[in-house]
């Protein structure tokens, strides 16, 4: 169905040894000076972390920023729901970490299939981000002699998280929502709320502005500037349930996919083995429960296929600490695809809990009973609120239930070193791109991720860019603005068109059966197979028999979800290909045909060493596939163990 | 957990087009509730219910479903964000509910929050506030090593305590003044007991207060409405902090 051609993408990775890549890269960029900067337009879309920072900084800089969100205001970007932490090598518990530690923790958690160069960038400027956060006034975790603390997170032998209580992800985005509103204030970023961006334009080859629709009255709008930095996240949302906030869409990305920036790895999703498991068909999310509480929590499932005994009621000798039995090494802190994968083979086997038999326990008596209840309350107390309020369950009294959820999307547009798409101009940060986390993240990871890039590596390539250049200058007035807004609006005036019976949530729902049954935890050709041809019939039942009321011209939420469950009914499709195409396992892309005699994911390094980067070629067209080659010239290919 | 009685209610929603035209409450029935579920979800299959009979849904904001974002929260029989202590409407669940209820669903009310439509309201003057001063002024890049400067526990925790605001505007919606005095507080009180916030703290609390009258929020009579109401449980101890460095930054600038 596709056609794969071996292509130079030309990822800009510079030469020499890894530790002075970034280092010479910034020398080698070119600069735009001082007084020049002003007369730059930059639009960023997006004000989670990567957008909120990525637009703070460039403001700072003295660029002119406009920053686009649907949210009502950039505060509520999805990153504020991160609870565990955000990862540093700052080596401040002298433990033996540094830069290298990260840099190969997180290139072997993502199961080898990711870049070098990137990754290590990322851990390089790690602990920048941190002293960044501090100034703004984070407030991290202290010790009582005053400095900062850290906890163990998945995937690590090393303590270099830091956090703030349960509430990173929230501390973090105020942390780069302050320094944006002080652009604002100065009148260097001008922040519009409510407004989606439904479509790239490009103009002779380059990025040059977004068509946006105005939430509010359902106006379309266009916004023109020199380049476009795309931070408008993942897209878990796909499978319907997931732990992402409901907003979480692929339409920004999807559409300038469709434009031109290849997709790459879509396949990479990340299952998180901690959160609440489904209860109901009502149900419209996920709740994740911080990874964090697998320093302290225990994993088991009875020893007895069906105990009906209460958990507190099943003595230690009947508990099968599943974890601790097969990888005695990392126990209940391996990374978050092998701890998922376990979770399911014990439920599949016949071994789960609850009602639905589909959850496995997560124990703190151990906890509780060495370090006391009010100690375990400071460090977890919110999450443990969460619980009850969910479940109406005390996990200080009973295990908590877990099962494993989606959370996180690894694959996201292909970017090369300076984080430019294959579209001139279009800059993708954050969860949106695919860059840093190969076939697994781990923990901790992403919060680093949005916020390296977007105030430690952007400010530096998109001046490059800016500066290496000769951009016309385009206003509005384009005719390639007129064309893309009447393209925008077509769209959204078909969806109202078809007023059928189904509405967009039950519509979802089926896609997101789809997708978690042939597409999720584990995958084969012959569920892939059936996925594709069931996603394409559920788009033609969409189009025949979506039921969206009112107008495009008013504030209709209905309208807006039904427009991001169009591109994701798109985007599906290209997820399951990748998967399908991706004849190996890795990280959280697990095939049954590909497994090792004790289950675990067995890659294939001499077929799929590659970022698969997929580029669109009509709706009529199969995709064309592009391979990246990975070159390890640094960590030795190895088969990941945590045993 | 426990099976319990299904439940069947009486919503009566507060329904309005846009921010120009009037609104009206609408009295909708919804039967077979779960207990099990949130408000949200509640919601949720009434709009699927108004969607069959080609009753345009009710729009409402959300968007974590998990009680941080700040999106949510509608006025629920009179109480912002409803009966529980500390919980978002997202996080409040139908447990909490009686079969036979009649349960009355408002928007914010406050004449610097809006009504965008139905339970939507605009609060983006708290994004004016905190442009006025609530941030710290350093640039990337400028920042010394995280641990550089010695930051007490206590301290660390009290800033934090103030910081877990979700900027969500319950604390308006619960106050006969409609001040966003609790708002304002939890975010100065969050930098004055950090050294960070130290160089800009009087002139933070000057220009934040400023910018609160002139978005047309009311004054703070001290009925601590706010903190009762607030899912953050945000003390109105911040309150009183505010008002020390507000009075201390007014002497010395009078100086
Ligand atoms: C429950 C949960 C807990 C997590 N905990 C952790 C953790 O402890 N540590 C960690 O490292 N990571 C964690 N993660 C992952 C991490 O939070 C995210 O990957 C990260 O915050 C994504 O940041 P972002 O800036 O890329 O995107 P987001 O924060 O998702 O921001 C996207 C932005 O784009 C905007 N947007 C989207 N689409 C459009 C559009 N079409 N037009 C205009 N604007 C648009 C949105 O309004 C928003 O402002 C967690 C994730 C979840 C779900
Ligand atoms: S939806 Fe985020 S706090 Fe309720």
């Amino acid at each position: 169905m596709s056609t794969a051609v071996e292509t130079r993408l030309n990822s800009r990775v510079p030469t020499g040894p890894l530790p002075d890549q970034w280092t010479k890269c910034k020398n080698e960029l070119k600069l735009v000076a001082p007084n020049n900067k002003r007369k730059f337009h930059v639009i960023v879309v997006g004000s989670g972390l990567a957008g909120a920072s990525a637009a703070a900084s460039l403001g700072e800089l003295g660029y002119n920023v406009t920053c686009v969100t649907i949210h009502d205001s950039p505060r509520r970007a999805h990153s504020i729901a991160a609870q565990g932490g955000i990862n540093a090598a700052k080596n401040y518990q002298n433990d033996g970490d540094s830069t290298w530690r990260l840099f190969v923790d997180t290139i072997k958690g993502g199961d080898y299939r990711s870049r070098e160069s990137n990754v290590y960038r990322l851990a390089e400027v790690s602990g920048n981000i941190i002293d960044q956060c501090v100034a703004q006034g984070v407030p991290f975790a202290r010790e009582y002699g005053g400095t900062l603390a850290n906890r163990t997170f998945g995937g690590a032998l090393v303590s270099r998280t830091f956090y703030c209580r349960g509430q990173t992800g929230q501390q973090l985005l105020l942390g780069a929502y302050s320094a944006l509103m002080r652009q604002v204030s100065a009148g260097k970023v001008k922040v519009l709320p409510r407004r989606e961006m439904l479509d790239l334009v490009v103009v002779d080859g380059c990025a040059r502005g977004v068509v946006c629709r105005n939430l509010v009255n359902g106006q379309m709008e266009t916004y023109a500037g020199h380049a476009v930095l795309l931070c408008t996240g993942g897209y878990g949302n796909v499978f319907y349930l997931s732990t992402n906030a409901k907003g979480c869409n692929v339409t920004a990305a999807w559409r300038a996919h469709r434009r031109g920036a290849y997709f790459a790895n879509p396949c990479y999703t990340q299952i998180h083995p901690t959160c609440i498991p489904v209860h109901g068909d009502y149900q419209s999310k996920l709740t994740l429960m911080s990874e964090s509480l697998r320093n302290d929590g225990r994993v088991w499932v009875p020893k007895e296929k069906g105990d009906q005994r209460k958990p507190t009621d099943i003595p230690e000798e009947d508990r099968d600490y599943y974890l601790e039995r097969r990888y005695p090494t990392y126990g209940n802190m391996v990374p978050r695809d092998v701890a998922s994968r376990a979770a399911k083979e014990r439920c599949d086997a016949g071994y789960g809990v609850g009602s639905t038999k589909m959850a496995v326990y997560l124990d703190f008596s151990r906890a509780i009973e060495e370090q006391g209840e009010d100690a375990i309350r400071r460090k977890y107390g919110n999450l443990f609120d969460m619980y009850e309020k969910i479940t109406d369950d005390n996990g200080y009294k009973t295990p908590m239930m877990i099962y494993p959820a989606v959370h996180y999307t690894m694959g996201g547009l292909w970017v090369d070193y300076h984080l430019q798409s294959t579209i001139p101009g279009l800059f993708v940060l954050g969860e949106a791109n695919f860059s840093d986390h190969g076939a697994n993240r781990l923990g901790a990871s992403a919060l680093m991720q949005g916020l390296a890039d977007g105030y430690f590596i952007i400010p530096y390539t998109v001046g490059h860019h800016l500066a290496s250049q000769s951009l016309k200058p385009v206003t509005e007035a384009h005719p390639k603005f007129k064309e893309t807004m009447i393209d925008a609006r077509s769209r959204i005036e078909s969806i109202l068109a078809v007023s059928g019976t189904r509405t967009v949530t039950d519509l979802h729902r089926e896609l997101g059966k789809i997708m978690w049954n042939r597409c999720g935890m584990s995958r084969n050709a012959e569920g892939l197979e059936a996925a594709l041809t069931e996603i394409k019939e559920l788009r033609e039942e969409f189009w025949r028999t979506i039921n969206v009321l009112g107008s495009g011209e008013a504030f209709n939420q209905n309208l807006e979800y039904a427009g991001r469950l169009a591109d994701f009914l798109e985007f599906a499709e290209l997820m399951a290909r990748d998967a399908l195409e991706r004849k190996e396992s890795a990280g959280g892309h697990f095939r049954e045909e590909y497994q090792t005699e004790e289950g675990e994911a067995k890659r294939d390094d001499e077929n799929f060493c590659h970022v698969a980067a997929w580029e669109y070629q009509g709706d009529d067209s199969p995709h064309t596939l592009h391979k990246e080659h990975l070159d390890f010239q640094n960590v030795e290919l190895t088969t990941r163990s945590y045993k | 957990m426990p099976a319990h009685k299904q439940l069947n209610l009486t919503l009566r929603v507060w329904r309005q087009p846009d921010a120009g035209s009037r609104g009206e409450f609408r009295d909708y029935k919804l039967y077979s509730v779960s207990p099990e579920m949130s408000f949200l979800e509640m919601l949720d299959v009434l709009n699927e219910q108004l969607l069959e009979e080609g009753e345009e849904p009710v729009a409402f904001d959300h968007d974590c479903r998990e009680g941080i974002c700040g999106t949510c929260g509608v006025v629920i029989n009179g109480q912002p964000h409803g009966p529980m202590q500390g919980t978002t409407t997202c996080q409040l669940h139908m447990r909490n509910f009686e079969d036979g209820d009649l349960i009355v669903i408002e928007p914010w009310r406050a004449s610097a929050f809006p009504v965008v439509r139905d339970l939507v309201v605009n609060r983006s003057a708290f994004d004016r506030i905190i442009q006025a001063g609530g941030y710290v002024s350093v640039r990337t890049g400028q920042a010394p090593d995280g641990n550089a400067i010695l930051v007490p526990s206590p301290d660390q925790a009290g800033a934090m305590d103030a910081a877990a605001c979700i900027g969500c505007g319950a604390c308006v919606a619960a106050c006969k003044n409609a001040s966003a005095m609790l708002f304002t507080a939890a975010k100065v009180s969050h930098l004055a007991q950090l050294p960070q916030g130290e160089p800009e703290r009087k002139q933070r609390a000057l220009q934040m207060i400023a910018t609160h009258d002139e978005e047309g929020f009311g004054a703070c009579t001290n009925t601590y409405e706010c903190e009762a109401a607030c899912p953050a449980e945000i003390s109105v101890s911040h309150i009183a902090r505010l008002n020390r460095e507000y009075s201390k930054a007014m002497l010395t600038a009078r100086q």
